[in-house]
């Protein structure tokens, strides 16, 4: 009979949620309701994933058909700030605003 | 209510160490969301082996085993077999190499596993240099780029051999199922791996994914750069199932290459003729590949 120890091999077992990247950030991406059309294409290209659904009453629907359609947030404790939402949004409802200190 | 086209679960979280708009993790993101959670995967020395951050931090729902460099083919073809002999059959196995560990190191391993006949997956994610070691040249650096080791300099040393091909180097092994994504395309993407898992037998993918520190731009740009990548023809998305050919995306006015080089840093030293000469090398590359396309569907 071979003893082997409990864990033969290092196993990594902390979430990497602990790591919060949102401090790597140096332009903010905000989105603007007023123009956002609830297509996810922001959601469908986030290397993070850092963009979550919200409830469809979160904010309100730039047209009475989209009111229907979840909602998009921007979880800022893992945004590492890279633009492609921005980039990629086909109505450009996504600015990049420069991030600023408490401080300032 | 929600209307997406790729599958919502997420099998990766957030908080892990890639840098700001790395095409590596889009790349992972879309493999576990075709693959599902009964996947397991296997990585040797590569990008993703400090994606997922310092030890005891993991970043994916899945068992993930690191390997040495060379040897992901191997590895992958010794869980298979465990998992058959256990009587799991039904466990994606899968290798997943950047170009380096694929195209030069790993590429003897990759080629017996191949052999064997293993029900496996080998996903390639190319970035096209050694980017987790800083930029090193490797086999699938396209023609005129500046890595590290090709430096450029007054003689211009840049890398000047073509791009290695590792999908027709597995074309030629006689594998059930070859195909080259990217990840501007998500629906090709995972189409064309949720057909591969029906397929018994070893699987080879190839994914192009930028690199922004290593390629020179700015990183909000990965996914339109993979896009361009498509529609000038750099990098064709085909499959090839059990020796067909299929392209899936063809560009019906192809954009001069020109538009994909002068986004990206590495090629900023091009003068028009050697554009000219890469124009030239892909587009012979597209004429051959719609050859073996219109040959291999005959009959």
């Amino acid at each position: 009979m071979i003893n082997l120890p409990e864990e033969p091999t290092p196993i990594a077992k902390v979430p990497s949620t602990e790591n919060k990247t949102g401090g790597w950030r140096t332009f903010r991406p905000v989105i603007n309701y007023e123009k956002c059309i609830r297509c996810y294409i922001c959601w469908k290209f986030c290397p993070e994933p850092a963009i979550e659904f919200d409830s469809p009453d979160a904010f309100p629907a730039p047209k009475p058909a989209l009111a229907k359609f979840d909602t998009v947030k921007i979880n800022y404790d893992y945004c590492k700030g890279c633009g492609i939402c921005a980039n990629e949004c086909p109505v450009k409802a996504i600015d990049m605003v420069l991030e600023e200190t408490e401080e300032d | 209510m929600r209307k997406l086209t790729i599958p919502e679960e997420e099998y990766m979280l957030p908080g892990h160490t890639a840098c700001l708009g790395c095409g590596a993790t889009i790349a992972m993101r879309y493999v576990l969301k075709a693959l599902g959670k009964n996947t397991i995967l296997s990585i040797p020395a590569c990008c993703w082996a400090v994606i997922p951050g310092v030890y005891p931090r993991r970043t994916l729902q899945v068992p993930l085993l690191y390997t040495a460099f060379e040897v992901t083919g191997a590895a992958i073809s010794g869980i298979r077999e465990a998992l058959n002999a256990m009587g799991k059959e039904d466990v994606n196995v899968v290798g997943f190499a950047g170009d380096g560990g694929t195209a030069d190191i790993g590429l003897q391993a990759l080629s017996g596993a191949a052999e064997r006949g293993h029900n496996i997956f080998y996903i390639m994610y190319d970035n096209e240099a050694y980017m987790n070691t800083g930029i090193q040249r490797s086999g699938s650096t396209p023609m005129g780029a500046w890595t590290t080791t090709t430096p450029g300099g007054k003689r211009r040393m840049y890398k000047w051999e073509p791009k290695k091909s590792v999908a027709e180097i597995m074309v030629a092994h006689h594998i059930p199922y070859v195909a080259t994504v990217t990840i501007a395309y998500p629906e090709d993407l995972i189409a064309k791996i949720k057909r591969a898992k029906e397929i018994k037998g070893p699987k080879f993918i190839q994914i192009l994914s930028p690199c922004p520190t290593g390629w020179r731009y700015s990183p909000d740009k990965t996914v339109e750069i993979s896009r361009l990548a498509v529609q000038t023809n750099m990098f064709p998305l085909y499959e090839v199932v059990k020796g067909t050919y299929r392209i899936t995306v063809k560009p019906k006015n192809p954009k001069p290459i020109k538009e994909y080089l002068r986004l990206q840093g590495r090629f900023r030293h091009l003068t028009d003729e050697e554009i000219e000469r890469i124009q030239k090398q892909v587009d012979e590359n597209w004429k051959e590949l719609l050859k073996k396309e219109k040959c291999t569907n005959e009959e």
